[in-house]
């Protein structure tokens, strides 16, 4: 299981085309070793935890730039609750307020991260969250 | 020659005696695109350039300096700041604002749903109604909108591509409301598809039946809406998305030439549509190098429509645009930063010729923008025309031999461009293939690269940063209430008006879209019977498809 690399999937939930976040994100992940699926645009919470599922993916990354955010992270949560994906991150970013971003934080979403975010604060927190959330537990099944 | 063999020996020489006596700051010099920048350009940098051929005076053949003769010295540039949210209401009270602060030109935004042809109660719309702009879903909004401005003394841009000529079906209704024949409407759709499919996604057909619409378009706003601009060929959001200068000039030109063809393909004489044609491009950082832009992109425009395209009349060979300043180049940290930002490109915009401008407000990298924001980047123009001289003399920056290399550099670049893009079939093949996507995700990768790694300074983002900001700035919020009122308005328009009427002129546009009749009187037709937006587009769907994209990072 050590060589298994971290599965991501990027998605750009809703109706809004800027995808130039999300893409730049899926490279950054991909150059720093991760597994990118990119589902790309208009995806449905539905689709996305589908495609979640099917994927067998340690997180998902979702890329919101249009106001929609509080309508799009509850609905995946819930959805990801109701298909068992309880071990899975949820973290994205856009335009999103920090008072909106403490809100979803709280609902249970991972971090989100806002316009200027340097991509190797994204990477890193995503490799943390992976051993902290991953490794440590396989270490602890290994010895049970 | 002799002087220009001088002059080269001399820099040769000025450049060792500079490399002995003193060194620079840092490695290399880039613009906004990583083009590589010289220390100093001098007559040499120029060689070649003839300035009655290549820079010409304004109003006359290749247009380097501008498309009229004494430019703003005759009038200013249009002060057209895009806006719509919320309600129909919300946005006929931001217009009326804006109109009342000195705006001469009205500029729609559409929110998501009406873009990508949904009814405000379509389940897709959900979470997005009224908050990216303001929600149209019959004849009804649109008279809301407009309510009060009369449409026979302003001009209105509005930005909707795929259901363009619907939108515009709705204002020529509201129009004949107002008692103001459409042949006396004056304004812009953006109706420009192709970038949609490069750039900006809101696709909804594939892109043949959606170059059908166009050229439908084109050929009823010449007899019927002949001051209407039918498409404003963008490059706005080709370098929103990422890509370099170079690639929004050569991608957008390449785009207007396909409309072009297609146009002559759909049996018109190209002197007929090509007038009406007008182009919107993005006014990044980097100061001289959009101008350079700016500036190339007249030249080469006039040289295509006259010498390949054969354009006899003068109208058809100018690039007439608008210019929006960058919203990438915004930055969510101490956003009062984004004023000066902005400034700044809406002076190279000024500088390089635009016949209209929007100013981005400080907070669109936060929300929409509050009034207060949104009188501030108005000010910047008003500021840039009548304070700091620069509206007094015509393309001031003529004769650079900086901006005169880049803007034949830019030249070059772009008709490198044409040429990858011919080779791959033309830009609809291109697009199928993924090539400008492509193009573009990789600029835009570098770009955050160099930031990430501190090549390139952003203030307040990677350098000068402020620790534990706290953003103090008034935050435009959309009620979720707007997206129940316009629920039960719709509601309200279906009830009242005759719904055999409406299931006729939709059958009716069926007809017309499987048997190749223009869509324009149909689209207005069912207007006027209050049919809505997303039952106009659902029976395109139907008839044409849908694309879907192949997705490339």
């Amino acid at each position: 299981m050590q060589d298994r690399k971290i599965r991501v999937l990027i998605a750009k939930p809703g109706l809004d085309g800027h995808d130039r976040g999300a893409k730049v994100i899926a490279a950054s992940l991909r150059d720093a070793g991760m597994e990118v699926i990119y589902a790309g645009l208009r995806q449905t919470p539905e689709m996305i935890v589908e495609a979640a599922l099917q994927e067998d993916v340690d997180v998902i990354g979702l890329s919101i730039l249009s106001g929609a955010h509080m309508t799009i992270f509850p609905r995946v949560l819930e959805l990801m609750r109701e298909k068992g994906l309880d071990d899975v991150l949820l973290t994205g970013g856009g335009i999103i307020s920090d008072e909106d971003i403490q809100k979803l934080e709280a609902m249970g979403t991972g971090k989100l991260f806002g316009p200027g975010t340097n991509t190797n604060e994204i990477v890193a927190y995503i490799k943390d969250w992976y051993k902290k959330n991953r490794l440590s537990k396989e270490n602890e099944e290994a010895h049970s | 020659m002799d002087d220009l063999d001088k002059i080269k020996k001399e820099k040769e020489r000025w450049e060792q005696e500079m490399q002995k006596k003193s060194r620079d700051r840092k490695d290399k010099f880039v613009t906004t695109s990583s083009e590589p920048v010289a220390p100093l350009y001098t007559p040499d940098d120029m060689e070649g350039t003839d300035y009655l051929k290549d820079i010409g005076f304004p109003g006359e053949y290749p247009y380097t300096r501008g498309v009229h003769y004494n430019m703003y010295r005759g009038r200013l540039w249009t002060m057209r700041q895009f806006a719509g949210f919320g309600t129909p209401r919300d946005t006929n009270k931001r217009f009326h604002y804006l109109l009342k602060h000195g705006e001469t030109g009205l500029s729609t935004a559409f929110d998501l749903p009406t873009l990508m042809g949904y009814d405000s109660d379509h389940p897709r719309s959900h979470g997005e109604v009224g908050v990216c702009g303001v929600a149209v879903d019959t004849l009804k909004d649109m008279e809301i909108i407009f309510d009060g401005i009369p449409l026979d003394k302003v001009s209105t841009s509005m930005t909707i591509n795929s259901p363009a000529s619907i939108l515009l079906a709705f204002y020529i209704v509201v129009g004949e409301k107002q008692g103001v024949p459409s042949k006396q409407l004056r304004g812009t759709i953006q109706n420009d598809i192709l970038k949609e499919y490069i750039a900006q996604k809101e696709y909804i057909f594939p892109p043949e039946p959606s170059m059908r619409i166009i050229t439908d378009t084109m050929a009823f706003c010449k007899d019927e809406v002949p001051l209407w601009n039918t498409i404003s060929i963008s490059g706005y959001h080709i370098r929103e998305a990422g890509s370099t200068a170079a690639q929004e000039l050569a991608f957008t030109l390449a785009d207007g030439f396909t409309y072009v063809e297609y146009g002559i393909k759909a049996g018109m004489n190209v002197d007929e549509f090509a007038p009406r044609l007008s182009f919107f491009f993005n006014s990044h950082l980097d100061f001289f190098e959009e101008i350079a832009k700016f500036r190339a992109a007249r030249r080469i425009w006039a040289r295509h429509m006259k010498e390949k395209y054969g354009a006899k009349d003068p109208r058809s060979w100018l690039l007439r645009f608008h210019t929006q300043t960058a919203g990438c180049s915004l930055t969510a940290q101490q956003p009062e930063n984004n004023i000066v930002r902005t400034a700044y490109e809406a002076l190279a915009g000024v500088l390089g010729g635009t016949q209209s401008l929007h100013t981005n407000s400080m907070d669109e990298t936060l929300a929409l923008p509050s009034e207060k924001a949104v009188k501030i980047a108005l000010r910047t123009q008003q500021i840039i025309a009548n304070e700091i001289g620069v509206a007094n003399t015509i393309d001031p920056l003529a004769g650079s031999y900086f901006v005169e290399s880049l803007t034949n550099k830019m030249e070059q670049q772009a008709e490198d461009y044409f040429r990858r893009i011919e080779s791959l079939g033309g830009v609809i093949p291109a697009i199928e293939k993924g090539f400008f996507q492509k193009e573009i995700a990789d600029a835009a990768f570098r770009y955050q690269e160099e930031i990430d790694k501190k090549e390139r300074i952003i203030v307040g983002v990677n350098e000068y940063v402020e620790e534990d900001e706290k953003i103090d700035i008034p935050i435009l919020k959309i009620d979720p209430e707007v997206e129940k009122e316009q629920v039960q308005n719709l509601k309200k328009v279906k009830e009242t008006r005759d719904n055999e009427k409406v299931k006729s002129c939709l059958q009716k546009l069926r007809n017309a879209a499987r048997e190749g009749d223009n869509l324009m009187p149909r689209f207005i037709d069912c207007a006027r019977q209050y049919a809505s937006l997303g039952e106009m587009i659902q029976v395109l769907r139907e008839e044409f498809g849908e694309y879907r994209e192949v997705s490339i990072f």
